[in-house]
């Protein structure tokens, strides 16, 4: 359904892009996870024919993003990550407005927003700039559905939405998918990956990876525990010096440790920690998640290394 | 064409829920004309004026009379120093000071001629200006009635008389308010379109409207329709103030005002429509537009007269729409100019609105 080739592109000195290349099948939600100034959005504006690449081709349902953009532009439902529907217009104003320059009436595509739209209903009446932000993400997906598109491109839609509603719209996602609509979407929370079919890990402008995200955790290649104790920028440290390519990072109240060598056991890291002089140790193996794989690209990608990263987020340093 | 209307429908939501945009359009061109007219004007009364007698004759103080009695004059000092006088005028209590030599009366009546002298603070070139030219009307004016009626040595007299055409009693009103409410328009529609279209590039707007298949051409129509319609009752709420208020003379044709204003509208929408293409934020088209506007208000000969700039400057006033615009109002409600008296003018703002909007479809982009 989506196919993207060899995508690089620059603003000025700085690549944004480098080579991109992946594919979307039909029916699928594939995810883009990377933090901010991965190059998710500049990749965005390209396919939803806003920015001509530098070099590289892409299809969308067989249609160029170059050549064929007037076409395309009907068959695609675009989500800006900036909330960007007229503030002080209503809910219903918006939705009439984008059908009728779609060349569409809300009456006849009804059925496509209904299970969002009767969430919205109450509130119809009000101008969409005084919803909430989890209501705002609702109208703005009616409002990039209403023309019936193929393909749905969502650029970072659980930023600034409380998790309850984040959870909801994810929810949504899905059985638009089940309903057989294909939807790209980027995200720079790793805990989102799990919600998609495939997703490819974007870490300035490379694609690191590309898979589902149960093959992606399989393939962890590292021993993976959670440590805890009483001072945990020291524990971090110690962790990290413990053995070559060892490495350590804060992951919710614990510390996640990643060993490189598999005959590691819990018992050698907490007599390593007790060396130490650690007070409060505990330890326990961990299942790695999406982030921990991100992470451990992304320390082989650049060689640097992560401290303090609150679940949900990288934060570089 | 139904895009274009469900744009210019989109707009006019927009317009409506906006609290200041519709009150400052209606509320502006009032108070502007209301301000610049009666308290902005060029007329200036009760200039300062020292007198410095040295002859105290009754000639001299039948001068002096003269000048305060004229209503441009009141007498703020009397002295028979002329350092207290420069004092006075250097600590700015007076304006003007009027020096009578010794001799002025017995001068005039054994040689038929005589001098006074006037000194003038000329901070205020303009105040300084007409002050000068006041004072020397009363001294012309009193020389010749004097002459007559004393039957001293009958010298050679130069008499004038006026005629103000078209405007007969000077009214400076009549003569600024239609020019005034050109300039207001003009600037008011320019400002609405530049931080209009900007603000749906702050706002994110744009870029939803660019993914959809909404075309360049319907987008900007859409954009200039809304705007092009407001100048239209901007200028008939001008003029209807002008003529409840000041009672303007409208001597020409109301539908050749109208017809004008829905060419010249177009290109001050141009202009705005220029400006938002080369600003990131609504901080910016602010900034530039300013810079544009101020240039063509001061220019433009609501102030000073266009034929009375260097040659350069009239040349560079080519590029001046509002100019075209105080031009035609003030000849066609004073002069009562027909369409053949103002069609050069018609077809200069034509081309310019086809010009600057060419301009601005050209640079405006749907995508990077």
């Amino acid at each position: 359904m989506i196919n993207v080739l060899n995508i690089n592109h620059a603003f000025g000195d700085n690549q944004a892009l480098t080579d991109i290349s992946f594919d979307v099948q039909a029916g699928e939600i594939f995810g883009l996870i990377g933090p901010d100034g991965a190059g998710k959005t500049t990749l965005f504006r390209i396919l939803a024919t806003l920015l001509l690449p530098g070099s590289g081709s892409a299809t969308l349902n067989g249609l160029d993003v170059v050549r064929d953009y007037k076409t395309l532009r009907t068959r695609i439902g675009y989500m800006p990550g900036r909330f960007s529907l007229y503030q002080d217009l209503t809910v219903d104003e918006n939705l009439q407005f984008f059908a009728s320059v779609f060349g569409v009436t809300v009456e006849e595509n009804r059925h496509l927003i209904n299970d969002i739209y009767v969430q919205l209903e109450p509130f119809k009446n009000r101008r969409a700039g005084a919803l909430s932000g989890g209501m705002k993400q609702k109208l703005a997906l009616c409002c990039a559905l209403i023309h019936k598109p193929q393909i749905l491109m969502l650029d970072e839609p659980g930023t600034g939405v409380d998790p309850v509603s984040r959870r909801e719209f994810w929810d949504m996602l899905r059985r638009l998918r089940d309903g057989g609509l294909t939807i790209l979407v980027s995200t720079p929370y790793m805990d989102e990956a799990a919600w998609c079919n495939r997703v490819a890990l974007v870490q300035q402008g490379h694609i690191m990876a590309i898979d589902t995200p149960e093959a992606l955790t399989a393939a962890f290649p590292k021993k993976l525990f959670a440590v805890r104790a009483v001072d945990k920028y020291r524990l971090i440290n110690d962790l990290r010096s413990m053995e070559t390519g060892a490495n350590a990072y804060a992951f919710g109240e614990f510390a996640h440790f990643a060993s490189p060598s598999a005959k590691i056991q819990v018992a050698d890291v907490e007599l390593f920690l007790q060396k130490k002089g650690h007070n409060g140790v505990e330890v326990k193996e961990a299942e790695p998640t999406v982030e921990d794989c991100f992470i451990d690209l992304m320390t082989d990608d650049s060689q640097q290394s992560t401290v303090d990263s609150p679940p949900g987020e990288i934060t570089l340093k | 064409m139904r895009t274009v209307f469900f744009l210019v429908q989109k707009e006019f939501l927009q317009i409506i829920r906006n609290r200041t945009m519709l009150p400052v359009m209606l509320v502006m061109p009032v108070v502007q004309t209301l301000l610049l007219s009666f308290a902005a004007n060029y007329e200036i009364k009760n200039l300062a004026l020292c007198v410095v007698d040295h002859d105290l004759s009754p000639m001299s103080r039948q001068l002096v009379g003269k000048f305060t009695g004229s209503g441009y004059f009141k007498l703020s000092e009397s002295t028979f120093s002329r350092s207290e006088a420069d004092v006075s005028l250097a600590r700015e209590r007076s304006d003007m000071i009027l020096e009578i030599p010794p001799d002025f009366e017995r001068n005039f009546m054994r040689e038929g001629k005589t001098g006074i002298s006037l000194t003038a603070n000329a901070i205020n070139a303009s105040k300084a200006g007409l002050g000068m030219g006041y004072a020397g009307n009363i001294v012309r004016d009193f020389s010749s009635t004097i002459s007559t009626t004393s039957g001293a040595a009958p010298g050679a007299r130069i008499n004038m008389t006026y005629s103000n055409w078209y405007n007969p009693k000077l009214d400076y009103k009549a003569f600024m308010v239609p020019g005034i409410l050109g300039e207001i328009v003009a600037l008011i529609i320019c400002f609405l379109t530049a931080l209009n279209l900007v603000r749906e590039r702050e706002m994110g707007t744009m870029e939803q409207l660019n993914v959809t298949p909404v075309k360049k051409w319907q987008f900007i129509l859409g954009k200039l329709l809304p705007f092009w319609a407001l100048a239209m009752v901007m200028m008939a709420v001008g003029l209807t103030v002008g003529w409840l208020v000041f009672r303007i003379p409208m001597v020409g044709s109301l539908w050749l005002v109208f017809a004008y204003t829905l060419f010249f509208a177009p290109a001050m929408l141009g202009i705005g429509f220029l400006i938002s293409n080369f600003s990131e934020t609504q901080q910016q088209a602010m900034f530039t537009a300013w810079f544009f506007l101020l240039i063509f208000i001061l220019m433009c000969g609501l102030f000073t007269p266009v034929d009375s700039m260097p040659q350069w400057a009239q040349w560079l006033n080519m590029l001046n729409p509002v100019q075209y615009f105080v031009a035609f109002m003030r000849q066609v409600l004073l002069k009562g100019a027909t369409f053949a008296d103002v069609q050069q003018n018609f077809y200069s703002v034509l081309t310019y609105a086809t010009v600057v909007n060419g301009l601005a479809v050209w640079t405006y982009r749907k995508r990077n």
